[in-house]
């Protein structure tokens, strides 16, 4: 036990832990998407899906798992951030970017990550702990989930909030995908350039497919 | 070229008496630079003046002054060996530079690197992180015959693409974590590359990081900021091989 505590507190495989959950939090990202994308199939075909999601027990596992994901990657990157500003005390006078190295993505992931974490907390007080509302499907009773977020969208900050916090979670992703990569020493000037392209076009695809659900919701105008 | 084009700098340098004291930003006016000198000559000048008015000369840095032996580096107006790709500061000249520019010099800032005087920095710390794994044990006697080893022409040439590093420590300087990881991964990659290294490579990977690590150095963030502002271009690659190596390493190493 000792001797694993001892790699986990290298930098390296603290790097490669965050790397792990990050990618593990990209397929969730893409699995919570597809669950959305639902809504576009109306009201009962959205809640019947939610309520099979919900209503099987192992989702509190699930829930569990995703719980300790976010954690490690969350606890990780704020020990990595102190540390990281401990190790250049006195700042410089003038700093700039070469132009070619850092990019915004890149330079700006404790910020981004910031945004994502308060985003999170946010969504799953107002959504997932919401209001309850219910509907009938065939004599099921069940949480009606596309009334609440339809009904939740119709207030426009909700709706700019949710976008910002889906643009800051695509340039996370923009960098944080690639970096992954790099961390876990995954690097061939084969595939470089292929995981950098996936990169950006996952973190466009996460902010663009995410930010159309408040928008969609918004233009069914309460129905 | 002809005293017409010299120029009037205004120069913004770090000075700092010692390692204990504080510092602080002191302006100079350098009057008569030829866009021809060096940026270490250019500092020479100036201490020249600052010596003739009996001022303190501002203490930094040098030897070869051909970019090959690793010793100068600043940050110039904010990049590590100034604007120039792939350029140390003693090979920076002053036709960079325009007749009325405002030139900021700092020391290179990380948490292991003390400043020592003004511009100077005290870069023990990759010595130290040397000292930890970067060699190879050979027996001693006479020098073997050429191609007693055979090295495949793949792997000598990203070996020695890693081995032209000079340890400058500008990579540490200009990355926003003060990393050493593209110093340390290029010594890693240098000797780990080599049939040479092959013994020692798996303890090699380990203890280097380990002391890299307890010496302060931040966490690499995957920027690329340091392979921007190599004097050698080292490449990130090689801190991606040092990744992998350290997980297999970790995984397999027989004792550590
Ligand atoms: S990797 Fe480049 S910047 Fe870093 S010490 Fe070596 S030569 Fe200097
Ligand atoms: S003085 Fe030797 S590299 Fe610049």
């Amino acid at each position: 036990m000792s001797y694993l505590l001892k790699y986990v507190k290298t930098s390296i495989v603290k790097k490669q832990l965050m790397a792990a959950s990050g990618l593990l939090l990209c397929g969730f990202l893409l699995t919570h998407m597809a669950g959305n994308f639902l809504i576009y199939f109306g009201p009962e075909f959205f809640n019947t899906y939610s309520h099979k999601l919900i209503s099987n027990p192992f989702i509190y596992i699930a829930e569990a798992i995703l719980v300790l994901i976010f954690l490690s990657h969350i606890c990780l990157a704020i020990k990595v951030t102190l540390e990281n500003r401990a190790a250049r005390p006195e700042p410089y006078y003038v700093s700039v970017h070469s132009g070619r190295g850092a990019t915004l993505s890149s330079s700006t992931m404790p910020i981004t990550g910031f945004i994502i974490l308060t985003f999170l907390i946010w969504h799953v007080v107002s959504l997932k702990y919401g209001p309850h509302y219910e509907a009938t499907y065939n004599g099921v009773v069940m949480r009606d989930l596309h009334k609440l977020v339809i009904e939740y969208f119709q207030i426009e900050w909700h709706v700019g909030l949710y976008i910002l916090a889906m643009a800051a979670a695509g340039m996370h992703a923009f960098h944080g995908f690639w970096s992954a990569f790099q961390s876990l020493g995954v690097n061939h000037p084969k595939y470089n350039c292929c995981i950098r392209f996936v990169s950006k076009a996952f973190g466009v695809f996460v902010a663009l497919g995410y930010s159309a659900f408040p928008i969609y919701c918004y233009l069914q105008g309460g129905n | 070229m002809s005293d017409q084009h010299n120029m009037r700098l205004s120069l913004k340098i770090w000075r700092q008496a010692n390692s204990l004291s504080k510092g602080q930003m002191v302006d100079y006016e350098l009057d008569g630079v030829s866009p021809d000198v060096s940026f270490l000559e250019m500092m020479d000048q100036l201490n020249d003046k600052l010596i003739k008015e009996g001022k303190d000369p501002v203490a930094f840095d040098h030897d070869c002054r051909e970019g090959i032996c690793g010793m100068c580096g600043v940050v110039i107006n904010g990049q590590a060996h100034g604007p120039e790709k792939e350029t140390t500061t003693c090979q920076l000249h002053m036709r960079k530079f325009k007749n009325g520019d405002t030139i900021v010099i700092e020391p290179f800032r990380a948490k292991p690197f003390p400043v020592l005087k003004d511009l100077m920095v005290n870069r023990s710390a990759f010595d130290e992180i040397i000292k930890a794994g970067g060699f190879i044990t050979v027996s001693t006697g006479q020098a073997p015959d050429a191609h007693t080893l055979l090295v495949p022409k793949g792997d000598a040439e990203l070996s020695m693409d890693a081995a032209q590093c000079i340890g400058c420590g500008a990579c540490v300087a200009s990355c926003k974590n003060a990393s050493a990881m593209l110093f340390t991964s290029a010594k890693i990659s240098h000797l780990g590359l080599l049939p040479q290294g092959q013994a020692e490579a798996k303890t090699r990977v380990l203890s280097m990081v380990e002391k890299m690590d307890e010496l302060g150095f931040g966490n690499c963030t995957n920027e690329a900021e340091c392979e921007a502002n190599c004097p050698k271009n080292i490449s990130i690659s090689n801190i991606a091989r040092m990744n992998r190596q350290y997980l297999c390493s970790a995984a397999t190493h027989p004792t550590m």
